[in-house]
């Protein structure tokens, strides 16, 4: 299968609260997204003050059934003209693993086909390359509802873990702190809406972790600063005026793109030591989308001198293009397709990194 | 029914009072936290996981978008945040039930364990008070001879 004709993979993403499908095809060079297809559920949800995940494995299975069929469909393709399938194994909510394994041994059981079990996190950290070919070694900012990782991409499957958070999710400290003070969900784009014209300097909130060397990430005593915050101005004033909202907003998203953009300054000096010849930065996930953190975050590549990649909305956010993409990676690297695939909920993306102090870190986030 | 309310002036509070209840439990138990975000829940399940490991450094993320966070040998400790839920037959899904009774479950939220929430638990209310937190710990008679002692040593109680 892997001679001279590029590759034409099928994707399937379950891992979060989103089911998605995608067909890609090799380049040279890159690759180009035939279709991609995600069942969102963020807006359905909106009224729960977060997004409600699907946990049950067979409501998962229906939606990526319904995507595949659409996906096929939107590149005019039958699984006759695909050449393997790529299925995101893990970390994730076990229930999405399980539809999304389950669905993918299905289709290359029935066709023959070879099968990757595809890293979530991979899929992230590798963008960059199928949307603006950013050559090894780079450095990662990933940042989202469940994740903030920096790490050092050094190969298709050469992840180093430079930091992380220790505590909450840039984008949970984003929906908390939109739950705070009564804005509606997704609370990314609400606190930044809700922070145009704001002085962030009204409220002085705190940047956790900050005066402390290493690259850990910490959110949730910022969180826990803006609701002190909104308690103090609702016992002063009786509610919570519409400058007192503007502020807050502004202020805290002041103090996470400050974090974010210190600690990638660490990061570039750390990554440099490793490799010299460090090429660019990038930064995906949701928060990524955020236009103070942006800002703060091309001030620091140009600091550094080093190029940063910003994927569009759609391919930082979670998609199955991404996943199959990072097969074509892995492929292209000789690496062969998966012979035993099973659902990874925890799954940390820098397999060969010491294990952190103690035993706790082995969640989905890891 | 056994009961104890504490004040918490400060996060240090938070972490003693950790340190106190985590040597008073054990696997098959399921520790109930409420109280409004914020509240410091999670903070406190933090700290007693950490002590539970006897390692002071132990990541511990939020389980907010994961649902679970398991640790320890076979998954002693479940760590989980129902705040996503919507009822108790999602709790099943997630294999609480059997979970319950097994590992010590630390549950943020648990609210939406309906039904499901065991009798036996210990329950602890945390809300905030002034710069620090009041804590309100209550559940069956038994945990008040496990635990009454263990914070009588190392917090002082509020009343």
């Amino acid at each position: 299968m892997v001679g001279q004709a590029p590759l034409t993979l099928l994707g399937i993403e379950s891992s979060c609260d989103d089911s998605a499908a995608a067909v890609m095809r090799e380049g040279p060079p890159g690759a180009r997204i035939l279709s991609s297809v995600v069942a969102g559920q963020a807006q359905l949800h909106a009224p729960f003050g977060g997004v409600v995940p699907e946990i049950a494995a067979r409501a998962h299975a229906e939606a990526l059934d319904h995507c595949v069929e659409a996906a096929l469909s939107r590149a005019g393709l039958g699984l006759d003209r695909i050449d393997g399938i790529a299925v995101t194994s893990g970390p994730g909510l076990v229930g999405g693993l399980l539809a999304g394994v389950m669905t993918a041994r299905g289709l290359a059981a029935a066709t023959g086909l070879p099968l990757w079990g595809i890293n979530h996190l991979a899929g992230h950290a590798l963008t960059p390359r199928l949307t603006d070919d950013l050559p090894f070694p780079y450095l990662v900012l990933l940042v989202s509802g469940g994740h903030a990782q920096l790490l050092l991409v050094e190969g298709a499957a050469a992840f180093r873990r430079l930091g992380g958070t220790i505590d909450d999710a840039p984008g949970e400290a984003f929906d908390k702190v939109a739950r705070l003070l009564g804005l509606p969900q997704p609370g990314g784009p609400a606190v930044e809406e809700a922070a145009q014209g704001g002085d962030p300097a009204r409220f002085d909130l705190p940047r956790p972790l900050l005066d402390r060397d290493g690259l850990e990430l910490s959110f949730s005593g910022l969180k826990t600063a803006v609701l002190r915050w909104r308690d103090r101005l609702v016992a002063e004033a009786g509610g919570l005026r519409e400058s007192d909202r503007r502020d807050l907003c502004a202020g805290f998203e002041a103090a996470v793109a400050d974090i974010l953009s210190a600690k990638l300054r660490r990061a570039i000096a750390q990554a440099r030591t490793i490799r010299p010849d460090l090429a660019g930065l990038a930064v995906a996930g949701g928060v990524a989308a955020n236009r103070r953190l942006r800002a703060a975050l091309e001030t620091e590549a140009a600091g550094a001198g080093l190029p940063l990649v910003s994927p569009a909305p759609a391919l930082c956010t979670d998609n199955a293009a991404m996943i199959a993409w990072a097969a074509i990676e892995r492929a292209r690297a000789g690496l062969a397709p998966g012979t035993d695939l099973t659902a990874r909920p925890r799954w940390p993306l820098d397999e060969a990194a010491a294990p952190m102090l103690g035993s706790g870190r082995k969640g989905a986030k890891a | 029914m056994w009961q104890a309310a504490l004040l918490l002036p400060d996060p240090t509070a938070t972490e003693r009072l950790a340190r106190a209840l985590a040597p008073g439990l054990r696997p098959g138990d399921t520790v109930l936290l409420e109280g409004p975000l914020g509240a410091g829940k999670s903070a406190l399940a933090r700290a007693v996981i950490r002590a539970r490991l006897s390692d002071p450094l132990a990541e511990v993320p939020s389980p907010t978008f994961t649902l679970v966070q398991t640790y320890g040998r076979d998954d002693g400790i479940w760590h989980a945040d129902l705040y996503r839920l919507s009822g108790p037959a999602e709790a099943l899904e997630l294999g609480l039930d059997e979970a319950m009774g097994r590992a010590l479950c630390l549950i943020e939220w648990p609210d939406r364990l309906g039904p499901l929430a065991p009798p036996e638990a210990l329950r602890i209310a945390l809300e905030p008070a002034g710069e620090g937190r009041k804590a309100r710990l209550w559940g069956p008679a038994a945990w008040g001879d496990r635990l009454a002692p263990l914070l009588a040593t190392a917090v002082g109680q509020d009343d």
